[in-house]
């Protein structure tokens, strides 16, 4: 079997979960991968392991402190110079397989969200249409998160190597985020509204929701169009953000294209909304005709029942 | 004096109704326009030139019914108007499509180029980190705002927060929508757009590894369970629970 190359996502010095799916679909392209995990404290890869893996390999450098994609590429690819490249379908690891593909002249595929022998599957046109490719040789891809089963923990073999990059840019400030509230692309469960929420403020009543579930919230473009203090960060949709999480929970959105293309491709989909004929319901697995007013104390209270 | 390029791609309108027949989508009857991000790209690249001076040139990749995109981009501003293809050329896979592009760029001797963080119809972003790569230039991704007062700043979002980056040398800056409004073609620029030359670049690409095989609609979800009324929502919230297990 061939070599193939998993990079780990992590978050807050941690191993994300998301790498041991993408270590499934490195198996399922036939190959055997070994985990690459960009640090700048190689402590990160103790007690890393999956089954099926070949070993798993700190890459330890200073351009890692901040995403820099012309030293992540370079660091990564000195490191690990052979083998098909795969990462998760995440804005940054986007760039970086990207990256990487072209520092070998070789191809990339995005967002692939099933694999069979050489063909890959990807959505295009936001989700309005299925691509399968062939492909010859090494690529890189990246995969949506909730597709495959992730590999089962193990203990891997795991080496520490030091490489770093020239860092062609500079973060000189972050500005930290108006709200702590977690982003639609990072949450396992969103709950969005959309203009038929009649105004921003009642927005509360989804982030009381949200809390009871651990969500995040969204919303449609008609909102944010409409009201300011709704920013677009929290935009689901074609010009906003693609997102699959678990349970998506539309409230008071119709379901227009430019929302279903941000959405379609969640697991479960919740849609409540006052208009039966609301296109929204063709794609959802549970809906409620009812206005807002009416079904969100409901919900949050059973919620919060469940949950507590 | 900067030389700028943006890259621009023409794409379905996003509100097109996408079409199967057979194993390709039908693209027959839809309407084209730019791919939505590159109109950030634009204006991005026409605010950088009002600020540092210099020229911008857009350029697209594909056969000549691309013209009609490019002069879409000389009526909102741009100085030059450039497509390359070669007629040679069927179906291209990602590394040919940015090896092309790369070869462009640097005979067009540019030192920075715009493009829009994804194309509409296959919402890779591949281009512009892939493009950047085989210049050997800097890159960022995702831009939502960007300032030219000494040197190239932009704001980029992550999961921390939106780093404020400077760049500094060559780069291939990609645009999201951000807090900038995007101009409107005027009178005179859509009279000027319509003698405007559209400038034929031929360059080598290398031969595509990647084929499709197949083009479908997405698999149609089994059909939902419906309720009425508010009071439902603590059924749903079972099945939730219990049949879907999400929560």
């Amino acid at each position: 079997m061939s070599e193939s190359i998993v990079i780990a996502e992590t978050n807050n010095g941690q191993v994300s979960p998301i790498t041991g799916e993408l270590v499934s679909a490195a198996i399922s392209l036939g190959t055997t991968p070994m985990v690459v995990i960009p640090c700048t404290d190689s402590s990160i890869a103790d007690g890393t392991g999956f089954e099926g893996v070949s070993k798993v390999m700190a890459v330890k450098g200073g351009c890692f402190a901040n995403y820099d994609a012309a030293s992540w590429a370079e660091a990564i690819d000195a490191a690990a110079p052979n083998g098909t490249i795969i990462g998760a379908a995440t804005p940054q690891s986007k760039d970086l397989v990207a990256r990487i593909a072209a520092r070998r002249n070789i191809s990339v595929v995005q967002d692939v969200v099933a694999i069979n022998g050489n063909n890959l599957t990807s959505p295009i046109y936001s989700g309005k249409a299925m691509q399968t490719v062939a492909v010859n040789g090494d690529v890189a891809i990246s995969v949506r998160a909730n597709i495959f089963a992730s590999a089962g923990q193990a203990s891997s073999e795991v080496s520490v190597i030091d490489q770093s990059g020239d860092v062609a840019t500079a973060v000189k400030d972050v500005i930290a985020r108006a709200s702590s509230r977690l982003d639609v692309s990072e949450a396992n469960i969103i709950i969005s509204g959309g203009r038929g929420m009649g105004s921003p403020d009642n927005f509360s009543h989804l982030e009381k929701i949200a809390d009871v579930l651990g969500a995040a919230v969204g919303a449609s473009r008609a909102a944010v169009d409409t009201w300011d203090d709704i920013p677009h960060s929290m935009q689901v949709g074609q010009t906003g953000k693609t997102v699959n999480p678990n349970l998506y929970i539309a409230v008071g959105i119709s379901g227009a294209i430019q929302h279903l293309a941000g959405m379609r491709s969640s697991k479960y989909i919740v849609a409540i909304n006052k208009d039966a004929d609301a296109p929204i319901f063709a794609h959802a697995d549970y809906g409620i005709v009812s206005t807002w007013e009416e079904a969100l104390p409901v919900l949050e209270s059973a919620l919060s029942a469940m949950m507590a | 004096m900067p030389n700028i390029v943006v890259l621009v791609k023409r794409v379905p309108d996003t509100n097109a109704r996408i079409v199967i027949n057979g194993d390709r989508v039908d693209l027959s009857a839809v309407k084209w326009v730019i791919s939505p991000y590159d109109e950030f790209a634009i204006e991005t690249a026409l605010q950088h030139k009002e600020s540092a001076g210099g020229t911008v040139t857009a350029v697209t990749l594909g056969p000549s019914d691309s013209d009609k995109i490019l002069k879409d981009a000389k009526a909102i501003g741009v100085d030059d108007i450039v497509r390359v293809w070669d007629d040679s050329w069927g179906e291209l896979d990602s590394n040919a499509i940015q090896s092309a592009l790369a070869n462009a760029i640097s005979e067009l001797g540019a030192e920075v180029v715009y493009c829009g963080k994804t194309a509409a119809d296959t919402g890779a972003g591949s281009t512009g980190p892939g493009v950047a790569e085989r210049l050997g230039w800097a890159s960022v991704s995702n831009i939502i705002d960007a300032e030219f007062s000494g040197g190239i700043t932009v704001h980029a979002p992550t999961d921390k927060g939106t780093e404020v980056i400077s760049v500094s040398g060559n780069a291939v800056i990609s645009c999201d929508k951000g807090s900038v409004k995007v101009r409107k073609p005027n009178v005179k620029g859509i009279m000027m757009a319509k003698k405007a030359q559209v400038n034929l670049m031929s360059v080598s690409a290398p031969a595509s590894t990647i084929q499709v095989v197949s083009q479908s609609s997405p698999p149609a979800k089994p059909e939902g369970k419906m309720f009425n009324g508010g009071s439902s929502a603590e059924e749903v919230a079972k099945l939730l629970r219990d049949e879907a297990n999400v929560i």
